[in-house]
Order: structure tokens, then sequence, then C-alpha cells
């Protein structure tokens, strides 16, 4: 069934139909963000999973784990999966996502998402872990990548002239999701738990019912602006300028481009950095400033580090609307240089606080390198198709958080062997860290506007419309032009 | 077209939007604020 048959026939269909999310005249686009918040505060619970990996262990024995309880190593592939079909997903169902718009999206990541945590539900309650890696893991993580690039390009469509802020916002909101869900998590187990009983279960259960009704109201409320819409006193520029096109790149010709391959390098060294130090933050302030810093502390400092982390994703991508996408991420590569190469001088010289402001800025940018991507892929390729872009160029993230821990754990660990102090067994790795920004400064150096012959002409977009109105499983691929 | 119709989406509409999710989001960061306070005790 056709888009438009769908709108027209009401029901389901029509309601999740593109053509039914079209703004009406005096729409406010302020009513965009909220809904993308909808879902990317739900999706951002993935980032405080962990608080169910002790109570998982202990199903069986309940005050502590009995033999046939499930161990750590095995509940941390759920978050590992969960990860790895984000950025599958997200690669792969991108140009559906486009096309069909946010309001079917959105909802498809709602269902999946939710049943996730259902499925997972009645793994714990059934004790069948494979069940919680299907749900939580493989459509768990469905909803995950869906979610995150469902409002992406409808809020850079809202928001042409300050895209940056657009997408920071939402992307904002993945990063504050784990704040609710933690403390939402453990009060909720602590309600049901009882002396024979954890409570994970009805946990999961009433967290998927939960979050199917938030991200529902966000899909309801979203929508896209009408053909010719522009906010008011806005004026397009008239000629694009160096690096921000006015034209669009079909999603697959992107994959042609260099600057696809650049900004995707650049995203994943700039996560590896990140990633690595804010899994191993607690342990690494403890060692390198021992008798200084208590467990407590610690546990303070990992709180700090999330709030830069999700502030930074607005800041940064706010501030990238001003000074420019690749100056911004010029900013990371040499900020971050620089305070990597002065963390183990803040060990040697025992200064708590330079360590601590030294990883709340290199947190900051973390989550500011996420945020500002959406709006550096628009500079390049277009409004049209940056929302399925962006799912490509999440990979990127999945290669990241493998890469990243690994790296701090082996290099910490192959020190500690060698006979390197504690405090000084990190050293090498900001080195390391600092090295992967310098390639990534110049992964940023290199890029620049992309060749015409990838843009879309018209009659592309009449090949594509005819192709997605007959229902065609695959629309004509466009290939380069010769210039 | 432009975007900013007066007469459009009623102001109580995107104040009941923002404080859906603005809400939720304040209570979490203030929880972690909290938390984040044990670093200086």
């Amino acid at each position: 069934m056709d888009t438009t048959a769908q709108a027209a026939s009401g029901g389901l269909f029509g309601f999740l139909a593109r053509t039914r999310t079209i703004a009406k005249p005096g729409f406010s686009r302020w009513m965009v963000p909220p809904a993308a918040l909808c879902v990317h505060l739900c999706i951002g619970q993935a980032y405080a999973f962990s608080v169910f990996n002790l109570p998982m262990t202990k199903l069986i024995g309940i005050s502590k784990s009995a033999p046939n309880d499930w161990n750590l190593p095995e509940l941390g592939w759920i978050f590992s999966i969960a990860i790895f079909f984000l950025g599958m997903s997200a690669a792969v169902f991108g140009r559906w996502v486009e096309e069909g718009g946010p309001r079917r999206a959105m909802f498809t990541a709602a269902l999946c998402w939710a049943g996730g945590f259902i499925l997972s539900a009645i793994g714990v309650y059934t004790h069948t872990l494979w069940l919680i890696y299907i749900g939580y893991g493989v459509l768990g993580g469905c909803g995950l990548g869906i979610g995150y690039i469902s409002p992406v390009s409808t809020l850079i469509k809202w928001f042409p002239d300050r895209p940056g802020m657009a997408t920071g916002m939402a992307i904002m909101g993945f990063g504050g999701g784990a704040f609710i869900a933690s403390p939402l998590s453990v009060w909720l187990m602590s309600q049901f738990s009882t002396a024979t009983h954890v409570g994970v279960a009805e946990t999961f259960i009433v967290l998927g019912v939960v979050y199917f009704i938030f991200m529902m109201v966000g899909s309801i409320i979203v929508r896209v602006p009408a053909p010719g819409w522009k906010p008011e006193g806005y004026t397009p520029p008239a000629q694009a300028s160096k690096l921000i096109t006015t034209s669009d790149v079909f999603v697959y010709d992107s994959l042609k481009t260099p600057q696809f391959w650049l900004i995707w390098w650049i995203l994943c060294l700039n996560v590896t950095a990140g990633i690595g130090v804010l899994g191993q933050a607690s342990a690494m302030s403890q060692e390198m400033f021992p008798g200084k810093v208590t467990p407590v502390a610690a546990a303070g400092f990992v709180g700090l580090m999330s709030l830069f982390n999700m502030g930074g994703r607005f800041f940064w991508a706010s501030t990238s609307d001003y000074i420019g996408r690749k100056n911004t991420y010029f900013v990371f590569m040499v900020l971050g240089f620089l305070l990597y190469v002065a963390v183990p001088s803040t060990g040697s010289i025992g200064s708590v606080e330079a360590f601590v402001l030294c990883f709340l800025v290199i947190i900051s940018m973390y989550g500011g390198g996420f945020a500002t991507v959406p709006a550096y892929l628009r500079d390049m390729f277009g409004t049209r198709y940056v929302g399925a872009i962006h799912g490509l160029l999440l990979t990127a993230w999945s290669m990241a958080g493998i890469f990243g821990p690994v790296l701090v754990n082996y290099i910490r660990e192959y020190n500690i062997t060698h006979g390197v102090p504690k405090a000084e067994a990190y050293n090498v790795t900001m080195y390391i860290m600092a090295g992967l920004l310098v390639i990534g400064f110049f992964c940023n150096l290199f890029v620049r506007a992309v060749h015409h012959r990838f843009h879309m002409q018209p009659e592309d977009d009449g090949a594509l419309a005819t192709a997605a109105e007959a229902g065609a499983a695959m629309a004509p691929r466009f290939t380069g032009r010769p210039a | 077209m432009t975007g900013a119709n007066q007469n459009g989406t009623p102001v109580w509409q995107l104040i009941l939007a923002w404080g859906f999710v603005g809400i939720p989001l304040a209570w979490g960061v203030a929880q972690t604020i909290a938390n984040s306070l044990k670093l200086f005790q």
C-alpha cells in the first residue's frame, strides 16, 4: 500500500503515514524537541542497564549468587549485543526511517524497546538467558538504533538556522536517560523485591509499559514541516558556503565519498578516546590518587562526568552553529590532545582538582562529538538523507565501543604485569589516546565539500518517489555521475 | 509560509510538552548532582 493510500485509509497505517505528520500552518517548531526527547530519554536507559547486573546474578540465590545463577561476564553480553544491534539497525533501517517519516519510526522503536523489556522479563521469570539476549539485546537494540536516528532529520528540517542546537538537544536526552532510569530502576526493584524474590522481572515490565507510553507521546506530537516551510525571518543562503551544501546526496552514494569515511574515523577516534576512560574513571581516579580519592568520592566523580557528558552534548552542538562543525572538531582534537597529555602530570603532582577538571572537559567533548556529528553530516550531504547517513555512521560507535575499553584495560594490565606502579599504569594509555586525537585532527583537516557529481539531480527525486509509491523493494541506486 | 504563527500552537501545549520531558529529566539530574556531591565531601 502506498503512503498516500495508507494515509487515506485511516487506522493505524494512516496514523503512521508521513503525510499525516505534516504540520499545519502555525504549528510551533518548539513542539518537536520534546517529541524527540520522549524517545531519547527512554532509549538512554541503555547507559543505566548495569544497575540490573548485580541483582540478576542473585535471581536464584537471592542474598548471594547460587551455583545456577548467571555470572557477570554472561550478563555483560546483554549490553554488548544491544549496542551492536543499535549500530546495525541504524545502518540497515536508516533509509526506511528517512522515507517513512518520524512517526512510523518512533512507533516502531517504541514497540521494539518495550517488547525487548517484556521479553526480557519473561527471560528473567523463566531464568532463560538467551531470551534476554534476544529481548533486550536484539529487539531492544533495534529499538535503540531506530529510535536514535528517528528524530534527527526532522529536527534539522525544523531548525535549518540552528541544526546543531536542535540535534544536540535530542542527543543530550540520550545522555540524560540514564539519570532517570538508574534511580527509577533501583526504586522499582526495592518495591518489588521480597525475602524470596529479587523483583527484576516486574521492574522490566513496568519500565517496558512506561517507556512505551512515553515514546508513543513523542510519536503522536511529532510533526514534519510542510514543503517550502522556513522559520520566520530566516533566509537560506542563496549560494552554498564552502563547507555547507544546499544539495542532497543519496544515502548509499555517501558511502562512496571520502567525506563520509573521514567523518566516520573522526567520530570513531573521538569516541574511542572518551569511552575508554568513561568506563574506567572510578578505578583510574582511585589508583592514580591512592588514599586521596575514596570509592564514595570516585562514585561522585563518575556522576559528575555523566553530567558533563550530557551537558557537553548541548553545549558543543550549539556552539558548532556559530563556529562551524569543522572548527568544533578541531577544538575537540586539539584541546583533547592537550588534556590527555596533561593527565599524567596531574597524577605526578598529586592534584585531584586538575585531574577532575581535565576529565570533565574531555568527557564533555566526548558527548559533544556525538551531538555535533548529525549537523556535520547535514553540512556535507544535505538534509534529505541525513538521518539515514547518520545511521550508517553509527557503526563507528559500535567499533569504538569495542576498541576503547579494550585499549585502556589491556594497556593497564600490561603495565602492571611489567612492574609499573598502579598510579602510573594509565600514563601510556593517556598518550595513546592523545595520539588517536592527532589522527582525528588530520582526518578533520582533510574534510572538504562533497564533489557535485555525488549530488542528487531533480530526475533522481522523481525516480525515488515513483519507486517508493510503487512499493518497490529497492528504489534505483544512484551512482556518482561524471562531473 | 512561516513558523511562528502566534495563533498556532497554544502556549499550554508547549508547557505541557516541555514539562512532560523536562520534569523527569530535572529529577534525574538532581539525583545525579546529589550523588556527585560526595566527591567534595
